[in-house]
């Protein structure tokens, strides 16, 4: 790296790491907050929250019903709130209807349940073929849906952020909710995997 | 044209079969998502101000790009980022350039991985 770097070609992590000691030095970031947030994100937010969710709605159909209605104020029930979780509109597959989620426009996705986004969801193909042909992306993914299922490409943005109540699995009757909770993926909530019973 | 693209299979956006995928897959993206929440936090703009922004650098990639070149979510994040902090005057349109290069002149060896 020489003083003599054309601008266009300085490296992202330098434009990154100039941004970050700008903000800091203006004292519009603290470092300490921003590493915790960060930290957050990487390890305590994720599917595994939506897992639980969605365990309890399994389980519990008085629980089922608010979380239709309101989906975010009942995921909130059980502390999961924060940035892009306001608007969380909750729709169930069936047999008959398989919902699956896109943001056709950039990555609106339920943080507070299913963590970040993972790269596939942000990337240009996934978001412009799901919409096209969600049957034949589904089976690129893995799911092969029958002919007779009705697929619903639900469209997120920042007024609606969707999220996939899976169908609960045959012979899974005599699981916990806690044990359910491990079935479920982050893929099955998104509407691009099922919940398998292993 | 990106829309005709298939969906990459072993790359870095390959669909992974479970719920284990890193987050992000270089520090600096962890940095960048870091700056935006941070300061979204502390009250520094309006969530949709940040988003529309995104979506306006996301779809300016997908018009014209460089051919070959991979798409680059938090490349759009930063830019994104960038545009609504100059916009807001919190920074000025060749501060961050002109630091990343005072940056890039540092001596060999000063790098960190």
């Amino acid at each position: 790296m020489s003083e003599t770097t054309p601008v266009d070609r300085l490296p992202i992590e330098l434009r990154t790491e100039a941004l970050e000691q700008l903000l800091t030095e203006r004292g519009l970031v603290d470092p300490s907050v921003m590493d915790k947030f960060i930290q957050t994100y990487e390890t305590s937010v994720g599917p595994m929250n939506g897992a639980k969710v969605i365990a309890k709605a399994w389980t519990d159909p008085e629980y089922r019903e608010r979380l239709l209605a309101n989906g975010t104020a009942a995921i909130a029930e059980l502390g999961f709130k924060g940035p892009q979780g306001e608007h969380i509109v909750v729709v169930e597959n069936t047999p008959q209807r398989h919902n699956v989620i896109v943001c056709t426009l950039c990555s609106c996705y339920p943080w507070p349940v299913l963590g970040l986004p993972p790269s596939w969801y942000k990337d240009p193909a996934y978001r412009a073929r799901v919409v096209r042909e969600p049957r034949v992306v589904l089976a690129e993914m893995g799911l092969e849906l029958p002919p007779e299922t009705e697929i619903v490409v639900r469209d997120s943005s920042s007024e609606v952020r969707w999220l996939v109540l899976p169908e609960r699995p045959a012979g899974t009757e005599d699981l916990s909710e806690e044990d359910l909770a491990g079935l479920i993926t982050r893929d099955a909530m998104v509407g691009v995997a099922k919940v398998a019973a292993l | 044209m990106t829309a005709a693209a298939p969906l990459d299979t072993a790359g870095p956006a390959a669909p992974p079969r479970s719920n284990g995928e890193l987050v992000f897959a270089e520090p600096w993206e962890s940095r960048a998502f870091g700056l935006a929440v941070t300061l979204y936090d502390a009250g520094a703009f309006e969530w949709e101000q940040f988003q529309a922004a995104l979506v306006a650098q996301i779809a300016a990639w997908e018009r014209a790009h460089p051919s070959g070149e991979r798409f680059s979510y938090y490349r759009c994040w930063l830019g994104a980022l960038e545009s609504v902090l100059v916009d807001a005057g919190m920074v000025g349109p060749t501060d961050i350039t002109d630091l990343a290069a005072v940056l890039a002149a540092r001596p060999p060896g000063h790098d960190h991985a």
